[in-house]
């Protein structure tokens, strides 16, 4: 352990004054926004960097590819939307629900994926959510094809109706910077420490006496759990829960947000979301093209941009992001 | 001038423009969502859209000084991205009426936020009767047909020509689910029994093992609880196991025209269905069928189009008689109180719980020695009068009708 | 289905043979992902998509050349085979020396152009390729009725898997691939050009996906995302047969087919969910899979 707490103090040090800079540039972003940008983009967009940074979680400080994070994301969501609908919850209470379904579920698919390695871990993970997506399919409460409707938004603890988009985005937002604070507490801990040297070196980090499996299973839960608080808030604010959040497309698209914004790094996800939303929107009217560009940006990703745009920037300023 | 044009576009852009005008931003706005790649894009998808500007230019719109725009969008069969579209069609683009929707699961969405928002919701494509049903609202017509009146069309017919047993094989969705239930109470009432059902994913590609296990059931008639290409396939897969020669019926619950041409009349003759319209009918049918084959590349209309057509037109004149368009439940109160009547569907009434109320009709599909044309296809074997064409208002449970 | 205990044999036999055709498509696909790992350690996303390109060659084919099912049956394999090489030289030969998941994200990333680029011009419906004519009608077996078509497919498939485990199990050919898998390095020294035996082999890979492309296009309609719901079906199919062995990814392709065919009898309901299942339990009892070694 104390290496991993000496590491923990240098990383300490060379946190940058950057991140800061960058994260009260994305608050003030935030605070502005809804009233140029429309906000129910805005909302989902901050839903889907929840769920990216989620992911970042564990593709890019454990080294672990998770083709499956659909499952906590969209199961999520469905339980979420069944609990404010029909068990009449208040939002937070219904996306607490949602997230911990999402817990549990990760618990499971962790511990049977994490007993293989590489590319085996990211197949299993994929087979999961999609044995999980046929189960959405036929549960009755899911209501199949289609989905939950009509989800009421409710009120904030029984008191703030959720109905104003102001009131909604502010909710979201908060959880959206909670969530992230959360992550970069977890990537600074001492905990976060040791997943990085399992990244590098997992079985140097099995040699100086980690019982690595169980790190890894932990990171995974995690992960899993706060997607399923981006799956639970996305269904309060869309008022809908559908197939197409446990699909494997889903599992594509937020691996694409990271791959674009930048694997492992703290600000990579948000901006990845932003982008690949943002154009799904705006290219929307050009129908299936959409997936063509999407699958181009992964090829180019791949081929020629590794570090993503938050790293690309971070690598020529020089800077940690 | 340019510049302030093109700074005013921005702003309308952005959306921040409150609608106060009697026009709302002095435009009717239709937007037509449908299935444009998909499934159903043939027998709605862009034709729809070619529809609904036929109905604009026969209404006359831009002589009576109305600006009407029509805007289109692909939901992709899914109701997460049909619900996404007309969140911003009305809050940002100023939409003032949605149009068409196939697809049940999608339509149900849209019928919600359509509600939420006030504005106005016609429907052709989508099947699923509760829509004027548990499910009604204020702000929405449902215009062409119906899973109970297909189900009442075809069950009754088929029923009543010996086919007494039933097995059914389901779409897995509301539309597959309602088609079933109202179909299974039609046989059931008219003496016939249901020996079994069988739910298959949509869209589905693979029927064989669904299709043995309707052989097994030894029922008279199976009945095709689905839509567009799985249907089709259904069919073509039922005559590959030889189901149709071992002495068991095919019934297709909701079988379009377009369906039809895809089969090819060897494979599809004989088939019996119920439909709400058909190009070959008379000569106002015909002529409209003519112009809308010439921009919508040479398909047929089928009777979603002719639906929609028919909506939009009755939408316009109830837009002009009310003089207003901002508030959906007004315009869509005027479109009930006013009786329709256009060159496609003829006359006919709204009813309180937003049902169209038109004569629905029972085709049979050509031998292919009998037909004329491409496109000759039906001929009608029964009229079922508006009457009795639709489920009766007391039976749907719509909390709009009272007593 | 309940009465289905009332006539228990010809149901069941009925779905077995189902469950069989099915099978073929899982072994075949499963086959051509097992050598493609083998060589390049790349799991190749883009299989389904390859396999769809099979059918939509075929249908070309057969609507623009007036070329029948049996030359698609050649050709189809060879032109997809060919863009895989092009794929391997042009892209994944830049990959080997990263992480492995990066292959894993290039070819989803190609998986998805194919499929968009093929749902822009043929939207999704899916388009009719119809049953060569030699083998339509069937034959009645007693217990069902049996298309010729379908008895084709479960045929040639077995011929294909069982000529692939052949040529890299017994042949000289065969045994420098497994060497090859085993230490590259030292083939090479015996003066054999590596790099080329990787690309053909991505390409002899991606061509086995086409073929069963072209076997499936009669049966299921050609369309774009014909391949994509199949895909992550044999990557469980893999994961549960492990993928050290062809003979591994054969038996288990024509396995699972045959028990989702049974579940379809059994418990209709979790027929598409058996095979995931039944994953989840391998990989507690034998995580390395069936047939695989432990790595």
């Amino acid at each position: 352990m104390n290496q991993a707490v000496s590491m923990h103090v240098a990383s300490q040090s060379a946190r940058s004054r950057s991140e800061t800079a960058a994260f009260l540039l994305m608050v003030a972003f935030l605070v502005v926004a809804p009233s140029v940008i429309y906000p129910l983009f805005l909302m989902k967009v901050l839903c889907f960097a929840l769920f990216a940074c989620a992911f970042n979680l564990l593709l890019g400080y454990v080294g672990l590819l998770s083709f499956g994070h659909a499952l906590y994301f969209g199961w999520a969501s469905y339980v979420s939307a069944h609990a404010a609908k029909v068990w009449g919850l208040t939002p937070e209470l219904a996306i607490l629900a949602g997230a911990a379904t999402a817990t549990v579920l990760g618990v499971i698919a962790g511990s049977l994926a994490i007993r293989r390695q590489g590319i085996y871990f990211a197949m299993i993970t994929l087979a999961l959510a999609q044995m999980m997506y046929f189960f959405a399919i036929q549960a009755p409460f899911t209501h199949g094809e289609d989905g939950i409707q009509a989800v009421p938004r409710g009120r904030l603890f029984g008191l703030i109706s959720l109905a104003d988009p102001m009131a909604m985005y502010a909710v979201v937002v908060v959880i959206f910077l909670a969530c992230f604070m959360l992550i970069y507490r977890i990537i600074y801990s001492p905990f976060g420490e040791v997943l990085k040297a399992i990244r590098e070196n997992e079985p140097r980090a099995i040699s100086l006496g980690y019982k690595t499996d169980r790190y890894k299973l932990v990171a995974f839960v995690l992960s899993a759990t706060l997607a399923g608080v981006a799956g639970g808030t996305k269904a309060i604010v869309f008022q809908l829960a559908s197939l197409t959040d446990v699909y494997w497309a889903m599992s594509g698209e937020v691996v694409l947000m990271t791959l674009v914004g930048g694997l492992g790094t703290v600000f990579g996800p948000a901006v990845g979301a932003f982008v690949i939303i943002a154009m799904q929107n705006y290219l929307a009217a050009f129908g299936q093209w959409v997936m063509v560009i999407q699958g181009s940006i992964f090829v180019a990703c791949v081929m020629l941009f590794r570090r993503g745009i938050v790293g690309e920037i971070a690598n020529l300023l020089r800077i940690k992001l | 001038m340019k510049r302030l044009l093109g700074l005013a576009a921005v702003i309308a852009a952005i959306g921040c423009m409150p609608a106060k005008a009697q026009y709302s931003d002095g435009m009717i706005k239709i937007g037509v969502l449908n299935d444009m790649s998909g499934t159903y894009a043939d027998l709605a998808g862009p034709g729809s859209v070619v529809a609904a500007q036929m109905a604009v230019e026969d209404f006359g719109a831009a002589a009576k000084g109305m600006k009407v725009e029509i805007v289109g969008a692909d939901h992709q069969n899914k109701p997460d991205i049909g619900s996404n579209v007309v969140r911003q069609w009305i809050d940002r683009d100023q939409v003032d009426v949605i149009v068409d929707v196939p697809t049940s699961s999608v339509a149900l969405a849209v019928n919600e936020i359509v509600r939420e928002k006030n504005k106005v919701f016609l429907i052709s494509g989508a099947a699923a009767s509760n829509l004027t049903g548990d499910k009604c609202s204020p702000n929405t017509v449902h215009w062409t047909y119906d899973t109970w009146s297909l189900a009442n069309g075809t069950g009754n017919a088929i029923v009543k020509t010996g086919g007494k047993t039933w097995f059914f094989l389901t779409a897995d969705y509301a539309f597959g689910h309602a088609l079933e239930r109202d179909t299974a109470a039609v046989v059931e009432k008219n003496g016939g029994k249901v020996l079994g059902k069988v739910r298959h994913p949509f869209p589905a590609t693979d029927f064989s093992s669904f299709l043995l296990q309707a052989q097994s059931s030894k029922a008279q008639i199976i009945g095709l609880a689905n839509a567009g290409a799985d249907t089709t396939n259904a069919i073509k897969q039922a005559a590959e196991f030889g189901i149709v020669k071992g002495g068991q019926n095919l019934a297709a619950l909701l079988i379009f025209l377009t369906d039809i041409k895809a089969l090819g009349l060897q494979t599809a003759q004989g088939l019996v269905f119920t439909e709400a319209w058909y190009w070959d009918m008379n000569d106002a049918n015909r002529d409209f069928a003519k112009k809308f084959s010439e921009r919508n590349k040479g398909i047929y209309p089928s009777m979603v189009h002719a639906g929609v057509y028919s909506a939009v037109m009755h939408y316009l004149k109830a837009v002009q008689a009310a003089k207003a368009d901002a508030d959906g439940k007004v315009v869509v109160a005027k479109m009930k109180e006013l009786p329709t009547d256009d060159k496609l569907f003829g006359k006919g009434t709204i009813r309180a719980d937003g049902r169209k109320i038109h004569p629905m009709y029972l085709f049979e599909v050509k031998k292919p020695e009998e037909s004329k044309g491409p496109w000759d296809l039906y001929k009608v074997r029964a009229t079922i009068p508006a009457a009795e064409a639709f489920r009766p208002i007391a039976e749907g449970g719509c909390p709009l009708v009272k007593g | 289905m309940f009465e289905i205990f009332g006539i228990p044999s010809q149901a069941l036999f009925g779905q077995l043979l189902i469950g069989l055709i099915n099978g073929s498509f899982y072994a075949l696909l499963s086959l051509g992902l097992a050598v493609i790992f083998g060589m390049l350690n790349i799991i190749n996303f883009t299989h389904g998509a390859q396999y769809m390109l099979g059918a939509f060659i075929a249908f070309f084919l057969l609507h623009y050349a007036g070329l029948n099912y049996w030359a698609a049956l050649v050709i189809a394999p060879i032109v997809v085979g060919l863009t895989g090489i092009l794929v391997e030289r042009v892209l994944l030969q830049w990959l080997y020396k990263l992480d492995h998941l990066y292959g894993l994200l290039l070819t989803f990333g190609l998986a998805l152009i194919i499929e968009g680029v093929f749902r822009n011009f043929f939207g999704s419906s899916g388009l009719p390729y119809r049953v060569p004519d030699s083998l339509q009608g069937g034959q009645n077996l007693g217990f069902m009725f049996l298309p010729n078509y379908r008895a084709w497919v479960i045929v040639l498939s077995l011929i294909v898997c069982f000529a692939t485990w052949y040529l890299i199990e017994r042949t000289r050919l065969g045994a420098y691939l497994r060497a090859a898998t085993e230490n590259p390095t030292l083939v090479r020294a015996f003066g054999i050009n590596v790099p080329r035996m990787i690309t053909l082999t991505y390409g002899f890979g991606v061509g086995l996906a086409a073929l069963a492309g072209v076997m499936a296009a009669p049966i299921y309609n050609v369309s774009p995302q014909m391949g994509a719901d199949l895909i992550i079906v044999v990557f469980a199919v893999v994961v549960i047969g492990g993928m050290g062995s062809i003979m591994g990814a054969i038996v288990t392709g024509f396995g699972l087919g045959i028990i989702e065919g049974l579940t379809k009898v059994f418990f209709p309901e979790a027929s598409n969910t058996v095979i995931f299942v039944i994953m989840a339990i391998v990989l507690l009892i034998r995580p390395a899979g069936l047939f695989g070694r432990r790595t």
